[in-house]
């Protein structure tokens, strides 16, 4: 197990490395023009670009250019052309208010994805699993972005019931907090919801029909301890990783729409505003923090499901 | 032969499909003593597993329509309720299923499963279950039980696994156990094994056995009594050497036609039964097997009773038109009992 | 799909509650897996509903140009600034002074009413539809042929080919799907593309196209490859090689027709994700550029008017999601006829 979890962390060290090579080459290499003056942001000026160039090193061969990335990221010296800012203090600035809309709504897109996926396979093929499967279907055809502004407008500005968009620290006001983050949690959720409750449902009426299953049935469990035990324990196992993957790519700032339209101020936003100024260190780093969260709990993730599954740690046994 | 333990009357299972109502079983008797071994016979999809599922309640659900009797003693199971019948699942019937390799969850150790049906059952502590499963898996033949207790499924080879399976039906001491194609999935020398389990069990707890199988030469080792079965109902029923000698419906002898033997002429091809089974959907009428039968007559186009046709030969019942003679005559072909192809047996 | 980071799914059809195996048993001897599955296709009414109304919304939105001129009497460019409409016996400015654009009149001139340029929203949805819907199914074409030839070969080659594309998809995989997307789109969209003689400008369409397509392409090959290593063992597989095919005439003339079923079962849903992630995209600044109309950016400039004129964000976000949800449920027939048993999943 121990060696199967040290492993898949090397792994993930190595995609990030490959994630980032592709970053510098998406920003760097792929489009035409000079890079010092993308850089530079929406109006450039010609020292600004010189000095850019210089900073960054871009008349040196590509590896020392990459290099140079690396390092400017790593040590924190990376700044906003446009806003001056120290990159990676407005990423720690961010991280909490994005941390905050991330554990929220992953609690309640696993709560209610399980109970509506539960409760779909219970009831399948009848009119209320129907309804679940159409609102779940919704829920991947909505854009979070359409329906957050929607969200907030009516229910924020019109009716009045939650706070029109923006975030309260936790400290100040436990409950201002909450309610600030309401709407947003539910958005996000809307999608991973349905999503969920999907891939739970058919999951389940996969596992139904499992022949360790019917060995259930015929050892006399009641029908409570067949779903639970047998049913449920081996089909959650699909959806928490999905589920953990899911985490870390709001963890990470993935959350981008839903941030932006509830102008929640986090990592997510930071990103979205820094794409609309063109405020290319910042698209950079934000998508290197971003795929550091993906690739990280990508390693968690595998790591628990080989402790949910016993199979997978057979594998790993036996792998060289 | 004194009360039987467990007796099927006209036992009716349908379900509702996308194509139509299917009737996996269509009006199947029978009766079942303690210590005796016997064995249902015929080809995948003719209702043999739907009946065995049904006995106990498993096949039970919204698209499904179970009629007839089964009687447990004196108990009705058809119309006992849900509740009644998680008392009699693994605790007075148990089952063995075909395929060892799926039919233990994954993610439990063996121990906790087997536990897991005797705690299900009996009020006892989960050390005291866990002692009994190692004695359980003692008795079936697993070595190390002691810590194979604590092994998952898939560190167990198929012929394990259904030692494990075994254990697990044999921890409530079950009045009737029923083994769906016990050692179908498993190699030849494996099967013996098994085979040997439950007969060993037949012996010491006096159980009754429902064997199902499309094994002949299982059959021939095991069985007391043979009931044939064909699209859903049962064509000929009787004991093992009534069966095997004086077979008296053409399906049978097709089935025993069929077998590899050593002492056949090798030259000639294995017969087969020609045609494929009837959809039960949309079933022939009359005889199930009267579409693929060279002896098929007029009056096939009504259902045969299920009879005794051999005045002598108690117990011994058939679902076919044909008097005596004309069967004793019609299933001799080259090389013993078999199925004439039909442009023979209608010259 | 825009946020979410995945491609949403193959679920497995729900077998009807009874005995599995006489599903089979029951089902006509003779009929092939195409006609079996046109006749559960046939036979599923939501999925043909659904199935008729994205046909409908796309034969809308390809007539804009009619709409334009018979109906609306105005183009998807042309502002209306200081002009002004009868209405209820009135007459109207388009753009009141206050800023404020007329919303729905209900008739054919600004029948869901102008933005903020004065320019019919429902021209504008019809033309931006062409563009969004055009993305769509473009951006999934390429995807679908990526994700096969990519598949395939690595299915097929294993070894160390396999090796290097798989981890070239663990390396897209590791990506936010739409910081991906946005960072090659703001990237692309800010210098164009130069590679040889191909030369893409900041504005074109050929951008999103190229991003979403890219994208997507890890969520597909993966299911690709794995069906590729279950074909490949396959007896008619050994057959065609024992007869001297080499690897090209295998993959393609064997192996490709029988991965048919699973193009037909993602590219609805590929299209789908693709619509939704161009909206996202373009909401984002870093999709389709302005002036081009599309559903995403037209709800990204309504947002910021969503109090005086919420229209402006309902209207194209009400087209966007008819047809993203119309191409999910007829996806999902889709899927549930050729592939009831749920054995293809596009992974997440």
């Amino acid at each position: 197990m121990l060696r199967f979890a040290v492993r898949r962390l090397i792994s993930a060290v190595l995609v990030l490395f490959a994630v980032s090579v592709l970053t510098f080459l998406i920003f760097n290499v792929i489009p035409a023009g000079d890079p010092a003056v993308r850089m530079a942001g929406k109006v450039p000026t010609k020292p600004q670009v010189e000095a850019i160039r210089e900073e960054w090193g871009f008349d040196d061969p590509i590896y020392v250019q990459y290099g140079t990335m690396m390092k400017k990221l790593f040590t924190g010296d990376t700044v906003s052309y446009f806003t001056q800012l120290n990159v990676v203090d407005e990423i720690i600035k961010g991280a909490p208010r994005t941390f905050a809309l991330a554990i929220g709504a992953a609690v309640l897109s696993l709560l209610f994805g399980v109970i509506l996926g539960v409760y779909g396979a219970r009831h399948a093929g009848q009119w209320s699993d129907r309804a679940i499967t159409l609102l779940a279907v919704l829920g991947l055809s909505l854009p979070v972005f359409w329906l957050g502004a929607l969200m907030n407008h009516y229910l924020g500005f019109e009716l009045g019931i939650f706070p029109n968009g923006g975030y309260v620290e936790f400290g100040e006001s436990p409950t201002g907090w909450f309610w600030h983050l309401m709407l947003p949690w539910i958005a996000l959720s809307f999608l991973f919801v349905g999503f969920y409750s999907r891939v739970l449902r058919s999951d389940i009426l996969e596992t139904e029909n499992e022949d360790f299953v019917r060995t259930a049935r015929a050892k006399g469990l009641t029908e409570k301890q067949v779903m639970n035990r047998h049913v449920l324990r081996n089909s959650l196992v699909p959806i928490i990783t999905l589920w953990g993957l899911d985490f870390g790519f709001i963890l990470g700032g993935g959350a981008i729409l839903t941030e932006a339209v509830f102008n929640l101020q986090g990592v997510g936003q930071y990103a979205a505003e820094s794409i609309e100024q063109l405020d290319q260190p910042v698209i950079m780093a934000v998508t290197l923090f971003g795929a550091f969260f993906i690739v990280l709990l990508n390693a968690v993730v595998d790591i628990v499901y080989a402790a949910l599954d016993p199979r997978i740690r057979l594998e790993d046994a036996r792998a060289p | 032969m004194s009360a039987p333990l467990l007796s099927v009357e006209d036992l009716r299972v349908s379900f509702r499909t996308e194509e139509g109502v299917l009737q996996a079983v269509d009006g199947l008797s029978l009766e079942l003593a303690a210590g005796e071994i016997l064995a249902i016979v015929g080809e995948s999809g003719c209702g043999k597993s739907v009946t065995a599922m049904s006995l106990m309640g498993l096949t039970r659900g919204a698209n499904t329509k179970i009629e007839g009797r089964v009687k447990l003693g004196e108990r009705d199971l058809v119309g006992a309720s849900e509740s009644e019948l998680l008392g009699v699942r693994g605790a007075e019937i148990a089952m063995i299923f075909q395929n060892p390799m799926t039919s233990l969850d994954p993610v439990y150790r063996v121990g906790e499963q087997i536990a897991e049906q005797i705690r299900a059952h009996e009020d006892v502590s989960a050390e005291a279950a866990r002692e009994r499963s190692i004695e359980l898996l003692g008795r079936v033949g697993i070595p190390h039980a002691e810590s194979r207790v604590d092994a998952y499924p898939h560190e167990f080879s198929g012929g394990m696994r259904q030692r494990v399976m075994i254990a697990m039906a044999l921890s409530c001491s079950p009045r009737v156990l029923i083994a769906d194609e016990p050692t179908t999935a498993l190699d030849v020398t494996i099967q013996a094994q098994i085979l040997e389990r439950v007969m060993e069990l037949r012996r010491e707890e006096n159980a009754g056995v429902i064997l199902i199988t499309h094994d002949l030469g299982v059959v021939a080792e095991v069985a007391d009594r043979v009931a044939v079965m064909y699209a859903g109902r049962i064509v000929e029923q009787g004991t093992l050497d009534q069966i095997f000698y004086d077979p008296g419906h053409p399906y049978t002898w097709g089935l025993l036609g069929s077998v590899t033997r050593l002492d056949r002429d090798r030259a000639g091809a294995l017969p087969s039964i020609a045609g494929a089974p009837p959809s039960l959907i949309a079933p022939p009428q009359g005889c199930h097997f009267r579409p693929r039968c060279p002896h098929a007559r007029g009056r096939c186009e009504q259902v045969p009773p299920l009879e005794q046709r051999d005045p002598k030969a108690a117990g011994h019942l058939d679902r076919c038109w044909l008097d005596l003679e004309a069967k004793r005559s019609l299933r001799q072909v080259e090389g013993g009992i078999g199925l004439a192809p039909a442009a023979e047996a209608q010259a | 799909m825009p946020e979410g980071g995945r491609v949403a799914t193959a679920e497995g059809a729900a077998a009807p509650a009874g005995a599995p195996e006489q599903a089979t048993l029951g089902a006509p001897a003779g009929a092939g897996p195409w006609r079996l599955a046109w006749r559960r296709l046939r036979r599923n009414r939501a999925t043909l509903v659904f199935g008729g109304v994205f046909v409908a919304l796309v034969l809308f939105c390809i007539a804009a140009p009619l709409y334009a001129k018979h109906v609306a009497h105005t183009g998807p460019y042309e502002n209306h600034l200081s002009d002004t409409i009868e209405q209820d016996g009135e007459t109207v400015n388009v753009v009141g002074f206050d800023g404020v654009p007329i919303g729905p009149t209900w008739r054919g001139e600004f029948l869901l009413g102008a933005d903020d340029n004065g320019r019919d929203v429902m021209v504008r949805i019809l033309y931006g539809g062409r563009n969004s819907l055009l993305i769509g199914v473009s951006a999934a074409l390429i995807t679908l042929m990526l994700s096969i030839l990519l598949g395939l070969v690595a299915g097929y080659m294993r070894g160390r080919v396999d090796g290097v594309i798989s981890r070239m998809m663990d390396v897209l995989w590791a990506f936010p799907v739409v910081l991906l997307g946005v960072a090659l789109g703001t990237s692309l969209a800010l210098g164009g593309f130069e590679l040889g003689p191909v030369s893409v400008g900041p504005g074109s369409l050929l951008i999103p196209i190229f991003v979403i397509s890219i994208v997507y392409v890890p969520y597909m090959a993966r299911p690709v490859r794995g069906q590729v290593l279950i074909l490949r063992e396959q007896d008619f597989v050994e057959a065609a090689r024992s007869q001297g095919a080499g690897p090209l005439r295998v993959m393609f003339a064997e192996i490709l027709p029988n991965l048919a079923s699973t193009m037909i079962v993602f590219f609805p849903l590929l299209i789908a994700n693709a619509i939704l992630l161009e909206a996202a995209l373009s909401f984002l600044g870093a999709g389709v550029q302005s002036p081009e109309p599309s559903w995403g950016t037209m709800i990204d400039s309504g947002v910021e008017r969503i109090i005086t004129a919420p229209m402006l964000t309902i209207a194209p976000g009400v087209f966007l999601v008819a047809t993203v949800l119309a191409l999910n449920v007829f996806g999902d027939g889709v899927r549930d006829a050729f592939d009831p048993k749920g054995r293809v999943r596009m992974e997440h």
